[in-house]
């Protein structure tokens, strides 16, 4: 339900929409996105970073969060661990259960490796579940990966790693084809052309979708592929450090059960960080539309051991979160939503950026409308918001579009009291997703070896900004193939001792850093008390 | 500090105040638990935190996902963090989509005695014993269709006297319906087959090739679909 105050704004949206449909407000030239960028994208902020004092990554600027958990104690200091006994033997091991996590796991066994896959959660708990607007492949007649590419790096400002960047448009029509062919329900028409949209920064309409459940629908159909395919996965297990071998490969990771307590072993040949990101750190006291887990563990479990981190100070926030209401303030209001024609408007009913810039620049643009230039529209939270005028799309597209197209935002906002075919919403950018993450080669793997990132935990593929869909691509791609090849290279994989000894030395950088902390990482869940504390 | 507007809710029957504003999941945490089991997305896909309850006074139960309900006074609240459901295994690549595939996996939605336990207590508002009506059938478009919004919560197959688990059996509708009774996507079986046939390599090898302030100009001017 809307308050009085915001009613009477209203009005001014609905003033000047007649209007405003039809006039196409203009794109901005590369010298307008620069400026905007720096002066209102959170990631110009200098103090949300703080540089690294050990590690690979010593000296380069992470967010002060981040960097709180990298100088932190292991959770294993000071523990007796019986490493000779684990608890599980396998050939991979998976940590993760999200869709990274389940595309690996299908695809290492597929090539004969005994797979065991461990979440902190429940298999399927992940970001992928929320990711609602759809997922790009350069499948259609007119679009090539080439051309898929072009948009890739643009959208990542050039910095992405090529080999990286190659290898997802490149594998973008297979992943599409095998989610089509494990039953995944892609929108289509009657003769089988997928019903696809724009999204920020793209030049082809090839965001394919499940109506605006795309993520939730991949996740489930891979869920039930991995329990059809028999392959182990314990919930409620988070691993807490990884393990070595004695000449330094990943070896497995001690794993502990939420519910007793207990440490447990698991051993592996190979092993696979499929973690996700880290929304629920809350990066300069932004609001996440990000799932409960993500707490950058795997982030840390992989820098204890040496890999390297790239693009670790550069966050997405996606333009469009909830600004109102406050009980689902900062969920994602999907990108879709401005695919299909709604644009954002400051408090005088007028458009001030172009609705499908890349959502860096839309972010930042809606920052500088609230704060910049005092056009934002006040919530009852003292927080700001800008209108995202929704009926417009109803208005371009035809009624009954948006049940059809976008049927969990109408479900959102109605059990809230607010129906987005009759009225505009107010969002605010949220953290949405990290660009960056552990380095990775074309097969996943690390510079670690037999350790494996996929995901959102891995780091290269978007350079600086990830365009929407990329990323449902990429944890497909990505999850793919570190499966495929962890599920090979396991078969000529002799370990040696299993050893803990890296955590004793991060411990002693820790020391000789100068870092004197009780700090405690990775953070496995956050903790939220809702201003308690306060009353 | 404005005064705010506080209730009483009871967690497994212990009474806490909390701010009328919260969302229930929310209002666990204001009254101090770390949630574990019972909470996922925070936004209404997972099907992390079913919840049961009853208002104090009332009879009827009740059912929800915490995270996207609020809190009222008197409520009594219990969470359904896991449901033991049956989930039949199967190879998709071996079925087909006939009505024999449900008799054969799922047989007990033949003993639906119609009491719409199921549709009662959706949280997503799904006519749950239409969607097994039509897997009866074996319409598994129709049951593909009605059961999409489907958050796998488990709260029909708790409420169900004939034992059906029918989130799985609308996950079994949907997936036959993606693989086999949708309509097959030419374009993509051709376009997978040119890059596994090497035909897309050269022009994305020159691409890569580019320099920074190449691939700019092209950026650029890129032509942009309509």
């Amino acid at each position: 339900m809307f308050t009085a105050e915001m009613r009477e704004l209203i009005k001014k949206v609905e003033a000047t929409r007649t209007q405003r449909l039809g006039t196409a407000f203009p794109r901005m030239s590369p010298e307008e996105k620069d400026e905007v960028l720096k002066a209102y994208h959170p990631d110009y902020r200098e103090s949300g970073f703080r540089a690294l004092s050990l590690g690979v990554n010593r000296g380069d600027k992470v967010p002060v969060e981040l960097a709180d958990l990298l100088e932190a104690n292991s959770r294993l200091a000071g523990q007796p661990l019986d490493l000779s006994r684990p608890a599980y033997d396998v050939d991979v091991l998976i940590v993760g259960g999200g869709g990274a996590g389940a595309a690996a796991a299908l695809e290492a066994t597929a090539r004969g490796a005994k797979v065991l896959v461990v979440t902190k959660l429940r298999l399927g708990d992940a970001n992928t579940v929320m990711a609602e607007g759809g997922i790009q492949g350069a499948d259609k007649p007119d679009d090539s990966p080439a051309l898929h590419y072009l948009d890739v790096m643009g959208g990542g400002h050039y910095t992405n790693k090529k080999e990286l960047a190659a290898a997802l448009v490149k594998d973008g029509p297979g992943a599409i084809k095998w989610l089509n062919d494990l039953g995944v329900m892609f929108d289509k028409e009657k003769d089988g052309t997928m019903v696809t949209t724009h999204g920020g920064g793209t030049s082809r309409k090839r965001m394919h979708a499940a109506a605006d459940y795309t993520g939730a629908e991949i996740m489930r159909v891979l869920r039930d592929e991995v329990q059809n395919r028999r392959i182990e996965a314990i919930d409620f297990s988070p691993a807490v450090e990884l393990i070595l071998d004695a000449d330094g490969k990943a070896a497995g990771a001690v794993l502990l059960n939420l519910e007793t307590q207990e440490y447990l072993v698991a051993r592996a040949k190979t092993v696979i960080l499929a973690t996700g990101g880290a929304g629920r750190l809350h990066y300069q006291g932004f609001p996440t539309s990000n799932h409960y887990g993500a707490t950058a563990d795997g982030l840390v479990l992989g820098y204890r051991v040496g890999a390297e981190l790239v693009f670790a100070d550069t966050i997405q926030y996606h333009p469009t979160g909830v600004a109102y209401p406050a009980q689902i303030f900062g969920a994602l209001v999907t990108e879709k939503v401005r695919s299909l024609g709604a644009t954002p408007l400051n408090i005088d009913g007028e458009q001030f950026v172009y609705h499908l810039e890349t959502r860096d620049v839309a972010a930042a643009a809606i920052i500088r409308e609230c704060y910049g230039r005092n056009k934002g529209i006040q919530t009852p939270t003292e927080g700001q918001g800008v209108w995202l005028d929704t009926p417009l799309i109803e208005m371009i597209h035809g009624e009954g579009t948006i049940e059809k197209r976008l049927p969990g935002m109408l479900r959102m906002y109605r059990k809230f009291g607010i129906d987005l075919r009759k009225d505009p919403i107010l969002v605010y950018p949220t953290l949405h997703y990290q660009n960056g993450g552990l380095l990775i080669d074309e097969h996943g793997r690390t510079s670690i070896p037999n350790l494996y990132v996929a995901g959102e935990a891995a780091g290269g593929i978007h350079g600086r900004n990830r365009l929407m869909g990329n990323s449902l691509l990429d944890i497909i791609v990505f999850g793919r193939r570190a499966g495929a090849h962890a599920g090979e290279a396991c078969r000529n994989v002799r370990l040696k001792a299993l050893t803990l000894d890296h955590v004793a030395k991060y411990q002693q950088a820790l020391a000789d850093s100068g870092v004197v902390t009780d700090r405690v990482s990775p953070l496995v869940l956050p903790h939220y008390t809702h201003g308690r504390h306060e009353d | 500090m404005a005064e705010k507007e506080m209730v009483d809710i009871y967690l497994l029957g212990k009474r806490y105040t909390v701010p009328a504003s919260l969302t229930i999941m929310d209002a666990m945490e204001y009254a101090g638990y770390q949630l574990v089991r019972g909470c996922g997305c925070r936004s209404g896909f997972c099907g992390a935190c079913a919840t049961i309850y009853r208002i104090k006074g009332q009879k009827e139960l009740k059912v929800c996902l915490s995270c996207q309900t609020k809190v009222e006074d008197g409520m009594y609240l219990a969470q359904l963090p896991f449901f033991p459901g049956d989930k039949r295994e199967y190879n998709l690549d071996e079925l087909k989509p006939t009505a024999d595939v449900m008799k054969q996996l799922y047989p007990e939605i033949y003993s639906c005695i119609g009491c719409n336990a199921c549709t009662k207590a959706c949280p997503q508002e799904l006519k749950v014993m239409q969607y097994i009506a039509f897997a009866q059938r074996g319409d598994f478009e129709k049951c593909a269709h009605a059961s999409f919004d489907c958050v796998s919560c488990g709260i029909c197959a708790s409420r169900c006297p004939a034992q059906i688990t029918h989130y799985q059996v609308g996950l079994l509708a949907r997936r036959l319906t993606g693989k086999y009774l949708a309509p097959e996507t030419g374009y993509l079986t051709d376009r997978v087959r040119e890059i596994e046939q090497g035909e897309h390599d050269q022009a994305l090898a020159e691409m890569m090739d580019k320099s920074a302030d190449e691939m700019k100009a092209l950026y650029n001017t890129r032509d942009i679909e309509k």
